[in-house]
């Protein structure tokens, strides 16, 4: 735990230093060669702190498990407060999820802080489906970012997604109980969750330990994906972010009273035997979750919201849009491809099938008209063949018949020919016998 | 990049000690720097009016014998891109050059190539973030940052062709004009250049950038920066010794040029606010701004618009199923009409074929009936040739059995003439 101080006094060290850097620039700038592109850090820093920053932190768990406490004692102020009273106050029948949003100025930075409180979690008797509204808000909230997104006259969007959820664990001392899985399963893919153990101070060193190592135990058996520190190069980080994941999940105190202890102000419970101190780390992990939510890894539960958890609702939620009235075997592969340039691809291979479907039908057309000339041409050859056959049947008889005429007249001619002989001779024949006759040659 | 509504609706709380949100720039900055930056200029200016020079001076390394990538995206423009670092910061940097820019005898169609290649970058872009699965934060953008646009030094005005083109790009890329060359032109005769150049182009409506002034750390020398516009730049690669140290010089008879030399040029102005001061600003402007007046368009373009925000709140996967479903029924639509064309062709072309068919019939018939009609002469014919033959068979057969008698009748006469003879 001492080291985990000495650390951070060194951080507090290298932000002075970080400052002097920036007034050594004017020196720098006159080293020769020097383009200055070294300098788009500053650029960002000094545009982001204008910017300001915004940050969503919803606490669930069940009451009086110290959620307002310990965001009064994280964020240093009376978040609730006698004026704007904390959930904790209030009897919920059903579960409602709230939020309040403060606007906290340190160092020239400004933070506009939402926190998410989730009054009636757990409370009732029957709590199936009580992580439903947290769900539904988490949702929502996405919705909201993606049509914003989405709008053709996109202005400034306001992030009010959830970068982190708390999830407070009772200090049992056993193990997780079915509602915490259930929520944690339901939500791993939806929020960075970081598991709490509640009211550390009701649990002694070794019992805390047990208590740890029995519910990683349970949320690795459960394939819980809580947030995870990302990797870095830097070796000194790496050893700091080793360290913080052996005291997972952190065992958190909070306190809105301030105590003195050995001439020093701090927060803390008083108890008959002594004092339980919120930011001593041999008391609990309370610093540890601060520094980490807040001093060093707040930019990062954004980018993990924005780049894993929002993209996963927004693929879902497009996937759907996308997949409705279409083969949903086709769509396998259209995940990478935005809807806009989907329609086009649809367009052109519309524009493709049209084409073959016109192609298919001109061969079918043509084959047809052909196949029918075909056959008209073939009666018409049949036909003409038929008549030309017919004509010279006829022709036949003609000539047939004309030389049976010729024939004929032919022989006419001979046999009149010869009846002439005929009666030529009779006549003669009987002219001599009548001149016989008359000369009296007849008895 | 996510602008923030700070405050809104929110109360100010004290806090009681230090929290150390103050840390929220330095991890956002950590990020970057572990991320890399990327950064796009493009330079538009005739041939020879030292671009590439210019390059070399500002980032001061020799670019066209080291780049890591070749891109070609455009007849016109060649894009090449190098990593840099300096101290812990790595920079993409992209250099865009028209080639051939301001060549052609009919510059009419110029501008449209460098127009085109830059919506190309933001289509891209857009592209990108519209699919279903994306991945925005690792997306190496192209798009263009900054246009160095090169003025030629005549001393007198803009061109006609400078004019047309910068009207054209100026709601498409942030412009910073600069002289090029300005080691022909005198101090005086620079000061008269610099005012028509500034009247002219604010008598054209060209929205050239502006250094930004909201920002207080930066908003005097900004200011006083966009008062020096145009900038009168020399570039130079070439070192010549001045008094002992090594500076980047042109080298005259009469003197010495001084890259460096505020007197000399506007060299060091160009690079600090270009570099060191408002290089985070111009990629900015380019999304917010540039980018976001492309995409409007082109989604209006495509048919999209915002319901009325007084109605339900704008749903993305109404608009995109109402879009695809008229789509997908123009689709059917000329599906449909395709058919009917067809079903009309057939119609006609049996109609036609119908017709040929009952012609070839009628023309067999009149044959057929010309074929009766000459078999019926034939047989007309032949029946009075054989109406002929019988006749004739007759009167022969007749004639023969009269020839008969006759000869019986003679032959029985001659027969009793020798009987009475022999007697």
């Amino acid at each position: 735990m001492e080291e985990l101080e000495k650390d951070l006094h060194l951080d507090k060290a290298l932000t002075v230093i970080w400052s002097e850097i920036h007034c050594l620039h004017d020196d720098i700038e006159n080293l020769e060669g020097y383009v200055g592109f070294a300098n788009l850090p500053n650029q960002v820093y000094r545009k982001s702190v204008k910017r300001g920053f915004e940050f969503t932190l919803m606490v669930v768990g069940e009451s009086g498990l110290g959620k307002s406490t310990l965001i009064n004692s994280l964020f240093l102020t009376d978040l609730y407060s006698k004026d704007y009273p904390g959930p904790s106050q209030r009897i919920k029948k059903t579960v409602q999820v709230e939020q309040s949003k403060v606007l906290i100025k340190e160092g020239g930075v400004q933070l506009t802080l939402t926190i998410v409180d989730t009054p009636g979690f757990g409370d009732a008797v029957d709590n199936s489906n009580c992580w439903q509204p947290v769900i539904n808000y988490i949702d929502s909230k996405f919705e909201d970012f993606l049509n914003a997104e989405s709008r053709v006259n996109r202005r400034q969007m306001p992030d009010n997604r959830v970068h982190c959820c708390l999830y407070f664990i009772a200090p049992s001392g056993h193990g997780l109980k079915p509602l915490d899985i259930e929520f944690m399963k339901r939500l791993h893919d939806k929020v960075n969750v970081i598991p709490l153990i509640a009211k550390a101070d009701t649990l002694t060193p070794e019992e805390c330990q047990l208590f740890k190592k029995q519910i990683m135990k349970e949320i690795q058996e459960h394939k819980i994906k809580i947030y995870e520190f990302p990797d870095t190069e830097d070796d000194e980080d790496s050893k700091l972010i080793r360290k913080i994941k052996e005291k997972m999940p952190l065992a958190v105190v909070g306190s809105n009273v301030v105590i003195e202890v050995n001439g020093r102000k701090v927060r803390g419970r008083q108890y008959p035997w002594g004092v339980a101190e919120v930011e001593n780390g041999e008391h609990c992990d309370f610093t540890v979750l601060r520094n980490m939510l807040i001093r060093t890894h707040m930019q990062d539960l954004k980018d993990v919201t924005n780049n894993v958890h929002y993209e996963n609702y927004r693929s879902k939620k497009l996937a759907a849009v996308t997949c409705n009235g279409v083969d949903a075997t086709k769509n396998k592969g259209q995940l990478t491809k935005s809807p806009l340039a989907q329609m086009e691809e649809e367009r052109r291979e519309h524009v493709m099938k049209m084409k073959k479907m016109e192609t298919e039908m001109e061969q079918v057309f043509e084959m047809k008209v052909k196949e029918k000339k075909q056959k008209l041409k073939d009666s018409e050859a049949e036909l003409e063949r038929r008549h030309e056959q017919m004509k010279k049947n006829l022709e036949a008889q003609y000539k047939e018949l004309e030389e049976k005429r010729h024939q004929f007249e032919e022989e006419k001619a001979n046999w009149e020919t010869q009846q002439r002989i005929l009666e030529q001779q009779k006549l003669d024949a009987s002219k001599t016998m009548e001149k016989n006759k008359k000369k009296g040659k007849i008895f | 990049l996510v602008a923030c509504f700070v405050g809104e609706g929110a109360r100010g709380v004290p806090l009681s000690g230090h929290v150390g949100f103050d840390s929220m720039p330095d991890q956002l900055v950590n990020k970057s720097v572990n991320h890399g930056f990327c950064f796009n200029i493009l330079c538009v200016g005739e041939t020879g009016l030292g671009k590439s020079t210019l390059m070399d001076t500002l980032f001061n390394t020799k670019f066209e014998g080291e780049p890591t990538q070749h891109n070609q995206p455009g007849v016109q423009l060649k894009s090449n891109t190098y990593e840099l670092q300096e101290s812990n910061v790595r920079l993409k940097l992209t250099v865009v050059n028209t080639v051939g820019f301001g060549d052609q005898i009919n510059k009419e169609d110029s501008y449209k190539s460098i127009v085109e290649f830059i919506d190309t970058q933001f289509e891209a872009y857009l592209q990108e973030e519209l699919k279903i699965k994306r991945t925005l934060h690792s997306y190496h953008d192209t798009r263009i940052h900054a246009c160095l646009y090169f003025i030629a030094p005549t001393g007198h005005s803009l061109k006609s062709l400078d004019l047309v083109t910068m009207k054209k790009l100026d709601s498409k890329v942030n412009i910073i004009p600069i002289i090029a060359k300005s080691d022909a032109i005198s101090k005086s005769e620079l000061t008269k250049f610099k005012i028509k150049i500034t009247s002219e182009l604010v008598s054209n409506g060209v929205q050239i950038y502006q250094f930004p002034t909201d920002d207080e750390t930066v908003a005097e020398i900004n200011s006083t920066m966009n008062g020096h516009l145009p900038f009168a730049v020399v570039g130079s690669t070439e070192e010549v010794k001045i008094g002992n140290k090594m500076v980047r010089a042109r080298q005259y008879p009469w003197g010495t040029v001084q890259v460096e030399n505020e007197n000399h040029c506007d060299f060091v102005k160009l690079r600090e606010m270009l570099i060191r001061v408002n290089m985070e600003d111009l990629r900015e402007q380019t999304h917010t701004r540039h980018y976001e007046l492309y995409r409007r368009c082109k989604l209006e373009e495509m048919g999209f618009k915002d319901t009325d925000p007084d109605s339900k709140p704008f749903s993305l996967q109404e608009t995109y199923e109402a879009k695809r479903n008229e789509f997908m029924g123009e689709l059917q639509k000329k599906e449909e009409e395709m058919r009917q064309m067809f079903v009309q062709r057939v119609k006609e072309k049996e109609a036609e074929l119908k017709e040929a068919e009952k012609e070839l019939h009628e023309k067999f018939d009149r044959l057929k009936k010309l074929h009766q009609d000459e078999k019926k002469k034939l047989e007309d014919k032949k029946k009075s040739l054989d109406d002929e033959l019988n006749g004739f068979k007759q009167k022969k057969t007749a004639a023969e059995l009269l020839q008969a008698q006759t000869q019986q009748a003679g032959s029985s006469a001659t027969l009793k003439k020798d009987k009475e003879r022999k007697k």
